[in-house]
């Protein structure tokens, strides 16, 4: 974990809601996709965790939805604003068991994060099938740049106004040989039932602190209990008791 | 120029401390910065058994603050003796602070008893005010009768320092206070949280799993300083403020209305290095208030 001073390169709408903020900054904390950061925003008392969208040497992207004050503050943000913000946090995916043919589902919210994951198991030469899901056409973003990474890229919508109708569930390739997934609990779930391998899952949580001090995001899993924010947010399949 | 103040016996290097339940057992922090930097720290409240605590969210914002209600999420004290005062050992070099919670006087009594064994803890710190359990934790803060039967208790089974840890949702909190002064307590702690509650306008329900939490953060700050000024001025032992505390100033404050050393809690969630960062704070703070000696200001504040 790290602390340190981001200035806000450009923050601009990718839906009615959803937006995509580009920062530079010391990325050196961030070590695996998936993990999050967390963001001190003006006349907030708790920062904000967000998880981490790309980065490299100099910049970290993150996306986000206005769902509440916070990420409404962070909506009115324009470029040259400085945020003070904790990087590196939480766990993030272990790359190692992919298999040749990983599957990456995202759905909403939960797509970002998948293309950092989508970018570095390209790098690694696997074939990488990468579904993302929505509810309607309008909610549809990173559909190219997923595309531009060189993955199969499925659409999903609930209502089926834009590519396939359905789940995330329902475009499964034939065959894969391990999934990475991120979205709303209900998601996740429907993931776990659906796929014959093994995988990985985001979860979310309100959290207080973000770095595993507050145990305000603690969950059980079969493996004991751990903290959201620093066990996970990235857990296996096989240790998560289901309520 | 001093920063050090005295704590029932044991000299602290500075007036310092992160309060329990916001600080883990240090060494999350350890990584972070050298935390022998502190006076000392109230490690996460311990009980006799393993708890998980109570279902999420167990977190929600407020303006100026937060409200939490974790309910003693901890490994239970054999294992905080087993494994993380080890981990401790390795990175905290001070006397420490031990935070204990329980369900019964005779819980408190055991789990005291144990962590008096250890040579690593300085204090026992006896939380009878969390507002986030049931059949427990506050309900012995709230009446004197009983809050002075789980100081005897406790004193009854160790040698080290007792501070009893008191709830301001009472109605007088100077009585328990001195009846805890009375059964033995060789200093007060105060304030815990105060119970509060938020309310989600789309799903009308509750944000917190648990209805209730207790809230904290810089909101509370004055009536923190307020109920440390009464219960100061009512015993002879020494007092901790907390509530709110996120400035060098804010501590200055607090020993002016009575305390000896200053805890910090919510603070430390939203920026880790804040502990650390008052203390480095604190000699220019003095300096501007002509402060010499932070052992000389406790209870300074002129209202003649």
């Amino acid at each position: 974990m790290k602390q340190g001073i981001f200035t806000l390169l450009s923050n601009e709408a990718l839906t009615a809601n959803v937006y995509k903020m580009v920062l530079s900054g010391d990325t050196s904390a961030i070590t695996a996709p998936g993990q999050f950061v967390n963001i001190k925003l003006d006349g907030l008392f708790l920062r904000r965790p967000i998880s981490v969208c790309d980065y490299d040497d100099k910049t970290l992207t993150i996306i986000y939805k206005v769902v509440g004050k916070g990420t409404e503050v962070m909506s009115r943000l324009a470029s040259g604003a400085t945020l003070d913000i904790l990087t590196g946090l939480g766990n993030g995916y272990d790359l190692s068991p992919s298999g040749d043919a990983p599957v990456l589902l995202g759905g909403g919210v939960g797509v970002p994060p998948m293309y950092h994951l989508a970018k570095k198991l390209m790098a690694k030469d696997k074939k990488v099938t990468v579904i993302l899901g929505f509810n309607t056409a309008s909610e549809v973003f990173y559909e190219k740049e997923f595309k531009a990474l060189g993955c199969n890229v499925q659409v999903t919508t609930v209502d089926g106004s834009y590519g396939k109708k359905g789940f995330v569930t329902d475009a499964l390739p034939e065959e894969y040989s391990y999934f990475y997934t991120c979205g709303p609990e209900p998601m996740l779930k429907a993931v776990c039932k659906a796929t014959q391998t093994s995988g990985q899952l985001s979860f979310e949580e309100r959290m207080g602190c973000g770095f595993g001090a507050c145990m305000g995001c603690s969950c059980k899993t079969l493996t004991g209990n751990k903290r959201i924010c620093k066990e996970g947010p990235v857990m296996q399949k096989e240790e998560i008791l289901w309520d | 120029m001093g920063l050090n103040v005295n704590l029932c016996g044991i000299e602290l290097a500075n007036p310092v401390i992160p309060a329990s339940g916001t600080f883990g057992y240090g060494y999350e922090f350890a990584e972070l910065y050298d935390i022998n930097e502190l006076g000392t720290f109230s490690f996460k409240g311990t009980t006799r058994n393993p708890r998980f605590g109570n279902p999420t969210p167990r977190i929600a914002e407020c303006t100026a603050g937060m409200i939490n209600a974790v309910g003693l999420q901890n490994p239970g004290v054999e294992k905080v003796i087993s494994e993380e005062l080890p981990k401790l050992k390795k990175c905290f070099h001070k006397p420490v602070m031990a935070n204990i919670s329980g369900f019964s006087v005779e819980d408190y009594a055991y789990t005291c008893e144990k962590l008096d064994k250890e040579e690593q803890i300085g204090w026992l710190e006896v939380n009878i005010s969390c507002p986030n359990v049931h059949g427990g934790g506050m309900s012995f803060g709230t009446s004197p009768d009983a809050a002075a039967e789980v100081t005897r208790a406790v004193k009854a089974v160790t040698t080290k320092p007792v501070i009893v840890k008191l709830s301001p949702n009472v109605t007088d909190i100077v009585s328990i206070a001195k009846a805890c002064e009375d059964a033995g307590a060789d200093g007060i702690s105060l304030i815990n949280t105060l119970l509060g509650m938020r309310i989600n306008l789309h799903s009308r329900k509750p944000i917190i799993a648990n209805t209730m939490g207790g809230f904290s953060g810089p909101a509370i700050f004055p009536v923190a300083v307020r109920m440390v000024y009464q219960v100061a001025n009512a015993v002879t032992i020494p007092v901790i403020g907390m509530g709110g505390v996120s400035s060098a100033e804010d501590v200055i404050e607090m020993m002016l209305a009575g305390a000896t050393a200053v805890e910090i809690g919510a603070a430390n969630l939203v920026n880790p290095y804040v502990c650390r960062d008052i203390i480095r704070e604190l000699p220019r703070v003095m300096e501007k208030y002509r402060i010499e000696n932070l052992q000389d200001i406790i209870g300074g504040v002129n209202n003649g």
